[in-house]
């Protein structure tokens, strides 16, 4: 029995890493379902979009490097990022300007928008492996640790040990932080008001003065930023690389429709909810139950619900379920 | 109109300056896609064979060949099928370099080559499927990179020869990580070893904490992974390492790459691993051969490409026509002895010796040694990290 270290265990392989994947899944959620909910439809470019973000961020701190500009024990990239976010919202912008807006004005139906930004993430894709080509980069900087694992150990000479990354911790601060920020936005701010009532219902807002063009303006704006923000600290935790950024679309998405599309909240809720349920479903928990268990009486099996390359299977199986039983996601977003 | 027609024209005339008198070689890597950051270089390295060739002036009395790129895309088999059914009507390439990963290679072998009677060498399809070919797969199908079932005992072998008794597995989820750990297994448990846990990672996939929180439960002295370098591999080893889970690795032939040490710093210490390699002046002349052209010489499966390019046009000067049975004829006869050795460099000589009739055994870029039903024997390096650089310990 030494529920220390099954603490501990469960902190350093379950809690810790699926809380930081939560927060980046939530983070990239939250600019999907703002766009699904002000201008109805879901843009899949979001994940090339934040590819481009990232890699605009990631010159611009080469750039620092090069002229010796650091942060301390911070990443650099941080000092770059609103850099990054001015030209992601710049792009989306100007990709508004000359692609969606055409199929806004004529009022087309929602699927012909996707198809629409299907092609946007295409030239995206493109764009972002021309600049920058296909290959990893790494470009975090700083100490890499608060806490190591292996010194943790070696202080307090228990069998477990917590790491934490810097950029995980850095991952779930700036996630907080941009969370309450768009909130306030969304609640307290006479142009947020203006957007849910928009999003509510956009012909009574129309008539009661709300000007649409600043309503998408503003939208694409938060948008980009988001998008740039998620792809940042996602490169400084994982590294980036072009495709993975275009596969995080599926967890993004299975996160935004899980926590209600349309609905902020359940975007922040549907990423933890996914990072959460495929961690803890396709984790081995026989480390955890061992310290648990009394002696002699340690599991000899793995204890795993579903092999981790179940995980996507995980996410999925869970949207099925939620759009079975409770079709608007949980948090009363809109029907698909 | 009339300007915009003008200048693609234009355009079309640089960019592809193959004319319809040249004798075409399909190109068909993943150009985009899971191994996009390998292909270029791989490429490169074919087309630097066929400028070599073509700047003899000796193939078949002058002729000139030209490269064909397609796009494999490495994962998406209609994909491939399509490009390669592109090359082979449209460009009517007398064979094809390609492809790269073993699941589209497969598929354009049973749905294009074999159908067609096109000649195929692979640089780089690895899966031990290939191995069992009978027929006319077997007839067109080549590879210059040997099968991972081999590899895969090597492996187990060094392993146990370094003194470690259990390890876990992880190992990409497609026909290459398949093959390979599957043979590994094997070898490993037939040699007196334990393998905890033997689990797939997916490439491109967000986040790996939850493959290694399986593989930490399950324990093992080492974390044996077989993945690629700019792909899921990285991100298990480095998920590993920093959660504590794992101190030293094992690794395949695909996790061989400097990039993982600018990735994981002074953590891969004491790793070993294999990867194809041979001794000897071929790789170095092929080392001289890449830096003067400016390509990357030593990133993975060059000179593989290299020689599956060459191989196939001193086939076709062996079987005197450029033809795609004069490939498929002539391979065997000339990437075996006896004959004249032949390195990279000196394709003009082999040029020159096959057009005389004489016989030549092309070593090349990977010291080429052809085994039934058409693949490389297979030599392997194995290596240990030792402050921050491989080291070759042996070969085997």
């Amino acid at each position: 029995m030494d529920p220390l270290n099954a603490l501990l265990a469960l902190t350093n392989f379950v809690l810790i890493p699926g809380i930081a994947y939560g927060s980046q899944l939530a983070l990239g959620a939250l600019g999907v379902t703002l766009i699904y909910g002000i201008l109805r439809f879901a843009n899949i470019a979001h994940g090339d979009v934040m590819a481009f973000g990232t890699m605009w961020t990631i010159l611009g701190t080469w750039l620092l490097k090069s002229w010796g500009v650091s942060l301390g024990f911070l990443p650099t990239a941080l000092l770059v990022l609103p850099f990054g976010i001015v030209m992601t919202v710049l792009y989306l912008l100007a990709a508004d300007k000359l692609v969606f807006s055409f199929y806004r004005k004529q009022r087309v139906r929602p699927v012909t928008l996707v198809m629409a930004s299907l092609g946007v993430m295409f030239v995206t894709n493109g764009l972002v492996r021309l600049i920058i080509g296909p290959g990893s980069q790494y470009f975090e900087d700083g100490e890499r640790f608060i806490i190591n694992v292996r010194e943790f150990m070696a202080t307090t000479g228990l069998e477990e040990g917590v790491g934490l990354r810097t950029a995980q911790a850095l991952t779930i601060a700036v996630a907080l932080i941009v969370m309450v920020a768009l909130f306030w936005f969304l609640n307290r701010t006479r142009t947020g008001k203006s957007m849910r009532a928009y999003s509510d219902n956009e012909d009574l807002a129309l008539l009661s003065g709300i000007n649409p063009d600043r309503v998408v303006m503003v939208t694409w704006i938060l948008a980009g930023g988001l998008a740039a923000i998620a792809g940042v600290l996602f490169g400084l935790d994982k590294g980036f690389r072009p495709f993975t950024y275009f596969q995080m679309l599926l967890p993004i998405f299975a996160a935004a429709i899980v926590g209600g599309l349309g609905n902020p909240m359940g975007a922040i809720a549907g990423g933890y909810i996914i990072a959460l349920s495929e961690m803890s479903i396709t984790y081995a928990w026989r480390r955890v139950v061992a310290h648990l268990a009394p002696e002699g009486w340690e599991p000899n099996n793995l204890l795993q619900v579903l092999s981790s390359d179940y995980n996507l299977a995980v996410s999925f199986a869970i949207m099925v379920l939620v759009l079975i039983f409770r079709p608007t996601g949980i948090f009363r977003g809109k029907t698909i | 109109m009339k300007k915009l027609l003008l200048a693609s024209a234009a355009t079309a005339l640089v960019t592809s300056p193959a004319t319809a008198d040249d004798v075409k070689i399909g190109i068909l890597l993943g150009f985009t896609g899971p191994i996009e950051s390998l292909t270029p270089h791989m490429a490169e390295s074919a087309e630097l064979a066929i400028a070599e060739v073509n700047e003899s002036g000796l193939f078949l009395d002058g002729q000139t060949i030209a490269g064909e790129r397609a796009d494999s895309t490495c994962i998406d088999n209609s994909a491939a099928t399509a490009a390669a059914e592109r090359l082979v009507t449209s460009d009517n390439v007398v064979g094809i370099m390609g492809a790269d990963c073993s699941g589209v290679t497969m598929a354009v072998l049973q749905n294009v080559a074999v159908p067609n009677g096109v000649p195929m060498i692979s640089p780089s399809a690895t899966s031990p499927a290939f191995s069992e070919l009978e027929g006319d797969a077997a007839h067109w199908f080549f590879r210059t990179s040997p099968s991972d079932a081999r590899q895969g005992e090597i492996l187990a072998q060094i392993l146990l020869d370094h003194g470690y008794e259990t390890t876990a597995v992880s190992y990409t989820n497609n026909d290459y990580g398949q093959g390979f750990a599957d043979s590994f297994v094997a070898s490993f448990e037939e040699l007196g070893g334990t393998v905890t846990l033997s689990a797939p990672h997916d490439d491109g996939e967000a986040d790996f904490s939850s493959e290694v929180g399986a593989l930490a439960s399950a324990g093992g002295e080492i974390l044996t992974v077989l993945g690629y370098a700019d792909e899921g591999g990285a991100g298990i080893i480095q998920t590993a390492w920093e959660s504590g889970a794992f101190d030293v690795f094992a690794m395949g032939d695909g996790m061989f790459s400097r990039g993982l040490f600018e990735l994981t710093g002074n953590r891969l210490e004491g790793t070993i691993g294999t990867v194809p390699g041979a001794e000897g002046d071929g790789p170095e002349l092929f080392l001289e051969l890449t830096e003067a052209a400016g390509v990357m010489g030593d990133s993975s499966f060059t000179g593989e490409s290299y020689d599956a390019a060459a191989l196939m046009m001193l086939a076709m000067q062996a079987g005197g026509e450029a033809t795609r049975d004069a490939i498929a004829d002539n391979v065997m006869s000339i990437a075996n002895a006896p004959g004249e050795e032949i390195l990279p460099g000196e394709l003009a000589r082999g040029l020159e010796i096959l057009a005389d009739g004489g016989e030549i055994h092309y070593t090349g870029a990977t010291n080429v040694d052809f085994i039934e039903p058409g693949e490389a024997a297979g030599v392997y390096r194995e290596y240990r990290v030792e402050d921050g650089e491989f080291v070759t310990l042996n070969f085997r």
